[in-house]
């Protein structure tokens, strides 16, 4: 058993939680801020999924890893903008869009890579980012190399987190964002446009979930593949609420849930070989319904989710 | 006083909803440092009139004039930059954000950020100026429903206002709250700021108001220059058209208790709590409970009603205890129902009207019989309460939300009232109704308590609950402070009663 | 300046023109991908139409394509009635697919095999379908996300359950042991793979139409899913309702995956859904969630999946250009509903 113990928490442990945690972290704020202003984006997992895609392509295509970065966070803030015009313009079903906008992303997605790329035996790959150690802090012991030696993205996710609790918590764009999903009417009533508020906060969102899916083809596996997102979007849905629609400990959550992730994967690699290592890949799940289930009786969403905001309406 | 250039005008408004006409043609101007009174029955387009001049309706026809220039509002942010605040009815507070935050909503901030030492700088100006202090960093869910609208008033002057709205702003307060608000509102003025004060009740218009313009069915009806020294009778006859006939109500001949509260108190949840309500209607009689808003009035709705069970104490009705405090259940012993929201707890506005009608007796054997629905017979009941009510509708497969608030209210008491109840609950009966519906439901009413019904209204409107009642509780803070028969029932001892002023009478 | 008003009552015409526009102006928008990909637009979606459409046996085997969507279909309808919003059709399938491959697998009379692997397999789903409801019941936790999650985890379990005890051990494939020769759903037609479970979907559509339509059940379902506090008001026990709902939805996603058991596969193996959970939500919608409509629906998705994989052979325009028309016609449909809401008014600017 020790063995076992110790096979899971060797160095490398901790700098698989933070790769982990990125591609969630730029997820889960993306859509925090769209729920924030009181629009839930179901779409999530088909951007994210399509931004792998013309990430990578993009990048295949020019050679240039931060183009192919722009690239997916321009196809993001498209999609954020698509989902937002039918919920927040037209205020239909923000459930049944999103899942309209994953299935047409997702459906697109699949459509233009295999238009590009035809069907190959080998999928085409690139080489994507690299580690870049920052000086001095990586010397740090344990944490140096974990937190400081990672892809260029997983710097910009760390720094997003207080970023992101800036804009929310600090400007004056961030208590619109937060009055337009508390009480559309007193925004509406302040002088503050309900409708431009909803659409760039959902358009910011989109941008955030085009990192998400940037990190998972260009840095995590270099390569496109259907799975690639396999239910993160979903699961940051639920870190969402587990971190109470907050930047901070929406980003725990991403940490928390990676290190679960983590760990079945150490579990998988581990002697427990006997198993099939699927049985591995429930456990993040079930963890995140079993959080949602302790958090959810206490986790308050913003008043106006899911509401459109019609003004003469009576 | 003087004629100085008016503040603002508004000149031949006219507003329509579908076919409804809010607003026809109507003209209003206020002087600075004048105080206006806007009167009119609930849904004469007092909130409509003030919608348009802030900017969240679009008037069909007139213009709008600020210092004798015409301008173009067609949002709140231009409202807002026209110096125009308003005070809405129910309030554009978020209550989880505080209420520094809540003031500086919409406003730039400086060098990107929230510009919090100029706001709270600002704030405590604004309270020292009008002796209206608030805590800048407390979240708004803990002011109490005074402080709101105080900070809601600060908010409009945060943005320099010139004119103020107020609509309704005495609905919620308690009547020793109200003074605090006329002496604010008095100072501002006396400060040069113009104010439009809403309200239906005739002796706050007359006490605090300048002049007066009176709405009705969405027309001017009339202006009264010196409102204090002329009568409410005038003034209601303005409003309503015609001298108010109270119902004819005949003397109560109260027979057996159909519903008792024993000691019922209650806790843990939102709103004012129950603490040893008791409290007892008999055949035949009209109960009416007074107070002001978050007394404890929804608690007991919802208690008697069956949506809540309450911790301790006992109910009975028609002489049988209530157990379980279902919905079915009190049903079952015999009480009607009429929620005080008719769109929401009422009615499903989406589906057929008869749905509606049958939704509290969907499992009885008048509209199904094993699961089976019996559409035939949900179709005629609908049908002939339709006629029976005189509801105003193309037909029972109508979409509920289609119809006007009184066809509705009928609706509703169509479907507890063809079931003969034993007792009747009803919260707000005539909130929003235009004057003929209400009398209609007043009548039905006094025709129930003549049939030996034992009725209970929770009530705002105090004028409404001595016409209509034999004797009136009033609840303060969750228990019920006096009951005083209708006999030797005033406003004055009324409003000192729902203030906690007075103990058990 | 154009203004939406609202609508006091829908004209009857319209519930069926908007199901056809949302329709034709998906096939319209996604003609740029057929252009993209440098095949004719009007030839691609001929072979489409002709492969699905065009003989008694392509029509065969589209309404074999279609019954799983009509299970699946049905089953998102009556959960969005009472707005329980059950995203986890897919899992519901896979659940059901499992447990009847299971019961399949045993020997017994094969008219008992089928009506066992249907009873084990509807009630498979429906527990699948239990989690979300009694989450959001007991601890309010939003269905849309534990559905979804739960997908995964079904998904997975699958997985686990074909990579590992069911691994075929003599060539390693990662599918179950096929089930008795004797539960094989009989075929109806000789030649064609039209099984028995195509025609129960069909009897499914009417069965759970009458039920929302002229049962108490379906009166609270339906109450429920417009107007839950009304409802309450009106003493109908939401939860009670909410969880027979979920039975319900999941049973009817769990004969989905029966279906494809018992009657296509006979075995189970990692892609036996390519997705139905999730096209059923298509399918709902494009019926307005009308379970008669849900028939017309399934069948038209199943034609875009059989026609889209004949257009890739035919011209090379990737099939998955039937999961983009999915995803439109959503889409498409979701505006077209706001017509029934709303009717578009013209008005003139204020002077």
């Amino acid at each position: 058993m020790s063995a076992v113990f110790e096979q899971i928490f060797q160095v490398g442990f901790l700098a698989a939680i933070i790769r982990i945690a990125t591609p969630l972290a730029f997820a889960t704020l993306g859509e925090m801020f769209s729920e924030r202003a009181g629009v839930l984006n179901l779409g999530i997992e088909g951007i994210m999924l399509l931004c792998a895609m013309t990430g990578f392509t993009a990048t295949s295509l020019s050679g240039s890893l931060w183009l192919g970065v722009l690239v997916a966070v321009l196809t993001g803030m498209l999609m954020g903008a698509l989902h937002a015009l039918f919920t927040v313009a037209l205020g239909l079903s923000q459930h049944v869009c999103g899942i309209g906008v994953t299935l047409f992303s997702s459906g697109l997605a699949y459509f233009l890579y295999r238009l590009i790329f035809g069907q190959q035996s080998v999928p085409p790959a690139i080489k994507g980012f690299q580690t870049l150690p920052i000086p001095v802090l990586s010397d740090i012991p344990v944490l140096g190399p974990a937190v400081f030696n990672q892809f260029a993205l997983v710097y910009v996710a760390i720094i997003a987190i207080p970023v992101a609790a800036f804009v929310l918590y600090r400007t004056p764009w961030g208590l619109s964002v937060r009055m337009v999903g508390e009480n559309p009417r007193a925004a509406d009533s302040a002088g503050v446009s309900v409708i431009a508020t909803r659409f760039q906060a959902v358009i910011l969102g989109g941008a955030l979930m085009g990192l998400a899916g940037a990190f998972l083809s260009m840095a995590q596996f270099n390569a496109f593949t259907f799975g690639v997102v396999s239910g993160r979007g979903w699961v940051a849905i639920a870190l969402v609420v587990f971190g109470r629609w907050d930047p901070w400990r929406s980003a725990g959550a991403a940490l928390l849930f990676a290190f679960v992730d983590a760990l079945q994967l150490r579990m998988q690699a581990s002697g427990l070989g006997h198993i099939p290592y699927e049985a591995f890949l429930m456990l993040p799940f079930i963890f995140t319904i079993v959080a949602m289930a302790v958090m959810s009786r206490n986790a308050v969403a913003p008043s106006a989710l899911l509401k459109p905001f019609r003004r003469e309406e009576r | 006083m003087s004629t100085p250039a008016p503040l603002i005008e508004m000149r031949g408004i006219t507003k329509s909803f579908g076919a409804v006409k809010a607003n026809e043609a109507v003209d209003l101007s206020v002087a600075p440092g004048e105080i206006l009174g806007l009167l009119g029955e609930n849904g004469a387009g007092k909130t409509t009139l003030m919608n348009v001049l802030f900017g969240a309706y679009a008037p069909d026809a007139g213009e709008i004039l600020i210092q004798g220039a015409p301008v173009r509002i067609t949002s709140s942010a231009d409202a807002l930059a026209a110096g125009i605040g308003m005070v809405h009815q129910h309030f554009h507070l978020a209550p989880r954000l505080t209420v520094l935050e809540n003031l500086l909503i919409g406003l730039p901030g400086k060098g990107g950020r929230i510009d919090r030492a100029g706001g709270l700088a600002r704030l405590a100006e604004i309270g020292r100026q009008h002796g209206l202090a608030l805590d800048p960093d407390l979240p708004v869910s803990a002011l109490s429903v005074g402080e709101q609208q105080r900070l809601e008033i600060v908010k409009a002057l945060f943005r320099g206002a010139r004119l103020l709205i107020l609509d309704e702003p005495t609905a919620v307060l308690a009547p020793s709250e109200v003074e605090g608000l006329f002496s604010a509102l008095r100072s501002m003025a006396a400060q040069g700021l113009g104010i439009i004060f809403i309200s239906h009740k005739l002796n706050e218009v007359r006490a605090l108001t300048h002049r007066c313009t009176v709405l009705r069915h969405g027309r001017v009806a009339g202006r009264v220059d010196d409102p204090a020294n002329t009568t409410s009778a005038a003034m209601a006859q303005l409003m309503c058209g015609h001298e108010i006939v109270p119902p004819a109500r005949g003397p109560s001949t109260p027979g057996a208790d159909v519903l008792t509260l024993d000691g019922i108190s209650t806790s843990k949840h939102v709103g004012t709590a129950l603490r040893e309500v008791s409290l007892t209607v008999r055949a035949g009689e009209i109960l009416g409970i007074a107070g002001v808003s978050g007394n404890g009035q929804r608690a007991l709705a919802e208690v008697i009603s069956g949506m809540r069970a309450p911790d301790t104490g006992r109910m009975t009705i028609a002489g049988q205890t209530v157990s379980r405090f279902s919905p079915r259940e009190v049903q079952a012993l015999g009480l009607g129902r009429i929620p005080e929201d008719r769109m929401t707890t009422g009615l499903v506005t989406n589906l057929p009207l008869a749905d509606s009608m049958v939704l509290p007796r969907i499992g009885s054997e008048a509209f199904s019989s094993k699961g089976l629905l019996k559409p035939d017979a949900i179709r005629a009941f609908a049908e002939e309460q339709i006629r029976a009510y005189d509801i105003r509708c193309p037909g029972p497969m109508t979409r509920a939300g289609a119809l006007s608030g009184g066809n509705l209210q009928k609706a509703l008491l169509a479907r507890e009232l063809a079931f003969d109840p034993k007792v009747l609950i009803v919260s707000q009966p005539t909130r929003g109704l235009d004057i003929g519906a209400a009398r209609f439901i007043h009548e039905k009413f006094l025709d129930m308590r003549a049939k030996g019904c034992g009725i209970i209204v929770i009530g705002e409107d105090l004028e409404e609950l001595l016409v209509l009642c034999d004797r009136i509780a009033v609840m303060y803070e969750g228990r019920i402070v006096g009951t005083l028969d209708s006999t030797d029932a005033t406003i004055a001892r009324l409003g000192l009663l729902m203030t906690g002023a007075e103990g058990r009478g | 300046m154009f203004r939406l008003e609202v609508r006091t009552s829908t004209p009857a015409w319209l519930n069926l023109a908007l199901p056809l526009l949302a329709v034709a102006a998906t096939l319209v928008l996604c003609s740029g991908l057929i252009a993209l990909a440098g095949a004719g637009v009007v030839e691609s979606y001929g072979v489409m139409f002709t492969a699905s459409l065009g003989d008694s046996y392509a029509i065969t085997e589209t309404l074999v394509r279609a019954a799983p969507m009509i299970f699946t279909g049905l089953a998102v309808a009556v959960a969005f009635r009472a707005k329980f919003w059950n995203i986890g059709a897919e899992g519901q399938l896979l659940a059901g697919a499992v447990a009847s491959c299971l019961v399949g697998a045993i020997p017994m009379p094969g008219a008992l095999a089928m009506l066992l692997m249907a009873i084990v397999g509807a009630a498979a789903g429906g527990a699948v379908a239990l989690v979300p409801a009694t989450l959001r019941v007991k601890f309010k936790v939003d269905d849309v996300v534990s559905s979804l999650l739960l997908n995964s985890v079904i998904y997975y379990a699958l997985m686990a359950l074909i990579e590992g005890p069911w691994k075929d051990s003599f060539s390693g494939y990662p599918i179950s042991p096929p089930i008795e020769d004797s539960a094989n759903f009989p075929v109806l037609i000789e030649g064609t793979r039209l099984h028995l479970g195509v025609i129960v979907a069909l009897i499914a559509a009417p069965l759970i139409w009458f039920l929302i339509a002229r049962t108490t059940l379906g009166f609270r379902i339906r109450v429920t899913g417009e107007n839950p506090e009304a409802a309450r008001y009106g003493g109908i026990p939401v939860e009670r309702v909410l969880i027979s709902t979920a039975l319900m939805s999941g049973a009817l996603a769990g004969l989905a995956g029966v279906g494809e058991v018992g009657g296509v596969h006979f075995q189970v193996m990692s892609d036996i859904s390519p997705g139905y959970g999730y096209s059923g939500i298509v399918v709902a919608m494009l019926a307005r969630l009308n379970p008669l409509g849900v028939v017309p629906a399934a069948i038209f998705l199943a034609a875009v999946m059989t026609g889209a994989e004949a257009m890739s052979r035919a011209t090379g325009v990737p099939a998955f250009l039937s999961d983009v028309i999915q995803g439109t016609a959503l889409l498409a449909m979701l505006v077209a509903l706001l017509f029934t809401a709303y009717r578009i008014r013209r008005v003139g600017a204020a002077s």
